[in-house]
């Protein structure tokens, strides 16, 4: 589990949707990235992950790693976004018989899951139908 | 560069070895294979393994299994890349004895799993996966897998029971082979009525967790021929790297890895797939096996459920894919298994496969993979 440290450096990821444009071709980066994985340039500017997009694929996960024990069964996916980054979370507030490839969500701001009684609570982005 | 050939293989029964720690496994095995090589001394060693720190809080290992072996002050290094950890060994002592740096060198691989509970093990192999984009959100590596399933039956119709096939075929297999951690046959309806772990993928399309190890000399062609003794080459040697969150590759459906790393293997040894006999490959999970036979070219894209529905894959079929059982019937202790993979073409190919032997083989090929496919180390061997 992340250290305070850890967790405040992933937050302009994880609260803010911050990713890395490519100043050389446009390609965005999520997280961003010191070398751009399309045409190999260095500089980027800050930007926003676009907030819907569309589900590629999608599974129900049963048998939780720790940390998510009490979260079971709960969905997840990998959606494109309008702005073409791909990017994976939960899938929630969604009967699981409507998950479907080609389902239409959104970013939303949740809770994902807790260190213990004392411990950092994680918030991050989840999708859902939108 | 040198010819390399594996003249002793080590292996020991695979299963939850509660009884025994980390450096006895490894230890046991490394002596078989000494003894089956008929060598004493080493100029090295590599080993292979994912994650001691994790499973068993050990790190270290090239020294600690150096020690206990009894081969101080000889050079030892623990090599990682999650699951294809014992590819990457082989392939490491492949490039030192091809190198001249060294004339025979000790491989090994080894995973201890069972001494931490389901869920810490499952965090564990999870870390091979994006901690920060795909773990921190709860994904585990079945939920992997299974949107790599769900991507591949919904754009190639690939079935639930194509699927479940893969597990049949290979406990089948697996059902022959003694030092298997499930030497049984598993029904078609066991496999479908198993219980969910990451729909669609069941508990038996999932490999186990496994504690064991494997071990491996190898040494320069010219000294394997001063011995007198039957020994296999090793032809071709390649490996590939991709994007390690699943979310960031082009085609869910498609091991890019696999398939670069298959393609520079066959090239350094000359030659197709249709030159290969057996093939050992990393069925982590059913799905994967599909993937996987894809990728090497031994049928088209979106071919692979057909492929084992067809009976191509199965020992007598055109292309036997893991007659030792793979990762689903033999277990998969990750560090340890691209090690196994070797030492069963390695046995295919001395013709010591008993039961499950591949009739007339003469060339085996090895694919080892981490991950979802962020990274493939394929090798390519031939009876001398
Ligand atoms: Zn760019």
């Amino acid at each position: 589990m992340p250290t305070p440290s850890r967790y405040w450096r992933e937050i302009p990821q994880r609260y803010r949707y911050e990713a890395g444009r490519c100043k050389a071709c446009g390609f965005i980066c999520f997280p961003p990235r010191l070398v751009c994985p399309r045409c190999g340039a260095r500089e980027f500017e800050t930007t926003k992950l676009a907030g819907t997009g569309t589900v590629l694929t999608y599974t129900i996960i049963r048998v939780a790693p720790e940390g998510f024990e009490d979260q079971v069964p709960y969905a997840v996916g990998i959606a494109e976004l309008e702005d073409g980054v791909k990017l994976t979370a939960q899938i929630v507030d969604c009967d699981f018989a409507s998950l479907k490839i080609g389902l239409k969500v959104r970013l939303e701001f949740r809770k994902l899951s807790e260190d213990g009684e004392a411990g950092i609570i994680h918030y991050g982005y989840k999708f859902v139908p939108a | 560069m040198r010819d390399v050939a594996v003249i002793g293989v080590g292996m020991t029964k695979w299963g939850e070895l509660w009884e025994k720690s980390l450096r006895t496994i490894f230890t046991e095995t490394a002596l078989l294979a000494l003894d089956d090589a008929g060598v004493d001394t080493i100029d090295s060693m590599v080993v292979g393994c994912m994650s001691s720190g994790l499973f068993v809080g050990q790190e270290h290992l090239g020294s600690l299994l150096s020690d206990y072996l009894g081969k101080n002050p000889a050079p030892a290094a623990r090599v990682e890349s999650a699951c294809s950890s014992g590819g990457l060994a082989l392939r490491q002592g492949f490039i030192e004895v091809a190198s001249g740096l060294s004339d025979v060198v000790l491989v090994g691989g080894v995973e201890k799993m069972t001494d931490v509970t389901g869920c810490e093990a499952t965090y564990a192999l999870g870390t091979a996966a994006d901690q920060e984009y795909e773990g921190y959100h709860g994904l585990t590596f079945p939920a992997l897998y299974a949107m790599m399933a769900v991507a591949h039956m919904h754009k190639y119709g690939t079935t639930r029971e194509q699927l479940a096939q893969v597990a049949v075929k290979n406990h089948l297999n697996g059902s022959k082979n003694p030092l298997a951690q499930f030497p049984f046959k598993v029904s078609m309806e066991a496999v479908l009525s198993s219980v969910l772990v990451a729909d669609p993928l069941r508990i038996l399309d999932c490999s186990p967790i496994t504690d064991g190890a494997a071990a491996l000399v190898l040494c320069s062609l010219e000294t394997a021929r001063k011995r007198k003794k039957p020994f296999v080459r090793i032809v071709g040697s390649g490996q590939a790297s991709d994007t390690i969150a699943l979310s960031s590759r082009k085609d869910f459906c498609w091991i890019e890895s696999t398939q670069i790393a298959a393609q520079k293997a066959l090239s350094m040894a000359g030659r197709k797939v249709e030159d290969i006999q057996l093939f050992e490959v990393h069925d982590c999970f059913t799905i994967a096996e599909i993937m996987i036979t894809e990728a090497l070219g031994l049928v088209k894209k979106g071919r692979g459920g057909k492929a084992v529905e067809d009976g191509l894959t199965a020992i007598g079929g055109k292309f036997p894919v893991n007659p030792s059982g793979g990762l689903k019937a033999k277990g998969h202790p990750v560090g340890a298994t691209g090690v196994a993979q070797a030492i069963e073409v390695v046995k295919q190919l001395r013709g010591e496969a008993g039961e499950r032997q591949v009739k007339g083989a003469k060339r085996g090929l090895t694919q080892n993979m981490g991950g979802t496919g962020g990274s493939s180390v394929v090798h390519i061997f031939e009876a001398d």
